[in-house]
């Protein structure tokens, strides 16, 4: 879909900037495209693989994904990595053992280390735990058309940054258009080339935020592509079955009814 | 068990006569199955066996979640995630499950109003209608108590709310909550009771369930003309029925396996569209969600409780009356359950000695009224508390009650209904001119 901004931010920081700081639905949450969205929508393995780099090598410094095991990686739809890929990456990565009460290296079986600092939030369901859509007046037409939006929301928060920062009580918060109330402490942590993509995409902070929030969306929801099919095989199931029911009580209340079918004598 | 005549059961082969002679267990089934039921149903019958399905459906994705989840303050949440994500298919078990108590909804209130409609409830179905309302606070119940067991920032904040609602009991209040939660706040104790009573009520309910049959396979079945089964004779009751087995069963598993296909759409495609993104967030006593909205299937009751607030001048003479007694939350938690009560007492406001509101010109536009109030009052039982939310839900809040109270006994005595047909038999015939020459 093309990129529209739902609702505009400036106009609502305008208009109601009492109702902002309440925390209403006055967010600005722009509707990025992702390829899961929809009944058939898919996650993209590569660009699952991006947003785990932007993760590891941005977001990590102070969230964690205590959800998250190491041999997920390596599960087919999500990053699909090959085991020894998997168990290459947990190396990499030191986690607490209270075991032997020190840190070792991660093996595929361990989790991915809890929210390592600075307060922040843990991001394993993050994109379950946030609408970009709501509405209209609580009518939830929006969340059928659009989704809910949990991506939408990571990705606007990362790119919708707009520098009308404030201190306060010795906090410095950051001006932000999608963050309820409008002010977040946490700082812009994506800038253009950050990180260096290892297939060449490059590396835009819009390009980023999306990639990352589609990995966290598979964080929060490892078996979409599962369910989604559980979800076809089901309907297409039911769909028969219904018709044959359908045809099967046509049939039994013929007689009584006085209706001849198509068939009959 | 019928109270029409029916057909006896004879046991034919000898494994039948041996159990039949020490337990009569066949005869029961045949009974049950070929229940003789009015022939004119229409597809608003279909309900019953949904809200069967909905049940076993509850039960057993339930004993097998319970396998796989662990009640405790700490690792509540963790647990669901285990079932989400490491557990054999418990994604789907889950939100089927989930999904599940929405439909059970969905299909109850269908139920409800289709009682209310053809005056279901009437002479002499009270019994089964009182009943079916026991079993609809229970469904409540058990679905609230469920909604707590993930132990999410809805789960632990809603638990305030609503444990909350009974602190506004005048006097005994504080201590009333205290005994619900098994503690001073929302915790450990409240998670292991609310668990276990979420596992015991499901077979309360299906205890009902067997009542709630038991006592419409005696009355024999409503149907839309409201005019009952001629029982003079098995020939007569013949001509106005049919076995439920097989035309009932063929029709309803009909309507079932289409609204399964949506269901299975929401569980397959949207399984989070029904819940509210909070509950992913692990319960926080510190962190206060900036909207604790319920369920939706509860929403139209929390718009009644929200409704009479203290301004409301009524609410306020109820105070003065009471010396103080009963104040604008007590009063907010009696109108809640007074709602349900006066559907339960239905039929004895209905003053109508016509039963179906097919024939009762205005009864029907009053009863469109309350469909359309139901739907108000659960849209704004999530919107706001401020103007114009706040007159919206006290009109619709009003209306409900005046339905029950007012309008229900007077349409009784000042309406003209309609002529009803004589028979079922006759009504089922002016639909089908076929089926008068054809029939036996």
């Amino acid at each position: 879909m093309m990129k529209k901004l739902l609702i505009s931010a400036a106009l609502t920081l305008g208009l109601t900037s009492g109702a902002m700081a309440a925390g209403g639905g006055e967010q600005a949450i722009t509707d990025y495209e992702f390829s899961f969205e929809g009944p058939f929508g898919t996650f993209d393995r590569d660009q699952l693989q991006r947003g785990l780099q932007v993760y590891t090598e941005v977001c990590s410094a102070c969230h964690g994904l205590q959800y998250l095991y190491f041999r997920n990686l390596a599960d087919e739809g999500g990053p699909a990595y090959t085991g020894d890929q998997a168990r290459a990456y947990a190396e990499t990565i030191q986690i607490y053992d209270p075991e032997i009460d020190d840190y070792r290296a991660a093996t595929p079986a361990d989790k991915f280390p809890e929210n390592t600092g600075a307060g922040a939030p843990d991001l394993t369901l993050m994109a379950k735990a946030r609408a970009g859509f709501h509405g209209p007046a609580g009518l939830g037409i929006n969340q059928i058309v659009y989704g809910m939006g949990g991506a939408e929301y990571i990705a606007s928060l990362l790119t919708h940054y707009n520098g009308h920062d404030e201190e306060s009580n010795g906090n410095f918060l950051y001006g932000n258009d999608t963050f309820a109330g409008g002010l977040i402490s946490m700082a812009p942590p994506l800038s253009d080339d950050i990180v260096e993509y290892a297939d060449g995409t490059p590396a835009t902070v819009e390009q980023m935020a999306k990639d990352v929030s589609a990995f966290l969306m598979w964080t929060a929801e490892p078996k979409m592509m599962a369910r989604k099919q559980v979800g076809f095989v089901g309907v297409a199931f039911l769909v028969l079955l219904s018709v044959l029911l359908y045809l099967t009580n046509k049939r039994l209340w013929a007689p009584v009814k006085g209706k001849k079918l198509r068939g009959d004598a | 068990m019928s109270g029409l005549p029916h057909d006896a059961y004879e046991p034919k082969t000898g494994i039948e006569k041996w159990v039949d002679s020490r337990l009569p267990i066949v005869g029961l089934l045949y009974v049950t199955l070929t229940a003789p039921t009015p022939k004119n149903l229409n597809w608003m019958w279909i309900w019953g066996i949904v809200l069967t399905f909905c049940l076993a459906l509850q039960i057993v994705t339930g004993i097998i979640l319970v396998m796989h989840y662990t009640p405790h303050v700490d690792l509540a949440f963790a647990s669901i995630e285990h079932i989400m994500r490491d557990v054999n298919g418990g994604h789907m078990i889950r939100y089927a499950h989930m999904n599940g108590a929405s439909l059970f909804f969905v299909a109850v209130y269908a139920h409800i109003f289709r009682g209310l409609y053809y005056g279901s409830y009437k002479a002499p179905r009270e019994i089964t209608w009182v009943i079916g309302m026991l079993i609809y606070l229970l469904m409540m119940g058990t679905a609230f108590m469920g909604y707590v067991l993930p132990w999410g920032q809805m789960s632990f904040h809603g638990t305030a709310v609503i444990t909350g609602l009974f602190g506004a009991v005048p006097g005994v209040g504080e201590a009333l909550q205290t005994w619900l939660l098994g503690a001073g706040a929302v915790g450990q104790p409240a998670l292991n009771r609310f668990f276990s009573l979420h596992y015991l009520l499901p077979f309360v309910i299906a205890g009902l369930v067997i009542v709630h049959i038991w006592a419409f396979h005696h009355t024999g079945n409503n149907n839309p003309t409201g005019v009952e089964v001629r029982k003079k004779n098995l020939e007569e009751v013949k001509k106005d029925t049919l076995p439920f087995w097989p035309y009932f069963v063929i029709k309803d598993l009909f309507a079932l396996a289409v609204i399964l296909t949506v269901f299975w759409a929401v569980v397959g495609f949207m399984p989070n569209y029904l819940g509210h993104p909070d509950n992913y967030i692990p319960a926080n006593a510190l962190a206060t969600p900036a909207h604790i909205v319920p369920e939706w299937y509860f929403l139209p009751f929390y718009a009644i409780l929200r409704a009479f607030t203290a301004e409301v001048w009524a609410v306020q003479l109820v105070e003065i009356l009471t010396g103080g007694i009963v104040d604008a939350k007590f009063f907010g938690v009696l109108a809640m359950f007074g709602a349900i009560v006066a559907m339960a007492l239905a039929p004895w406001l209905d003053t109508s000695s016509v039963r179906s509101g097919r024939y009762r010109p205005m009864f029907r536009m009053w009863f469109a009224v309350l469909v359309v109030d139901f739907f108000v009052l659960m849209w704004v039982g999530a919107r706001p508390t401020d103007f114009p939310y706040d007159w919206i839900s006290l009109i619709a809040a009003t209306y409900w009650f005046a339905y029950f109270f007012v309008i229900l006994p007077l349409l009784g005595v000042i309406e003209k209904p309609e002529a009803q047909p004589e028979t079922i038999e006759a009504d089922f015939n002016a639909h089908y001119p076929g089926a008068d020459k054809s029939a036996n």
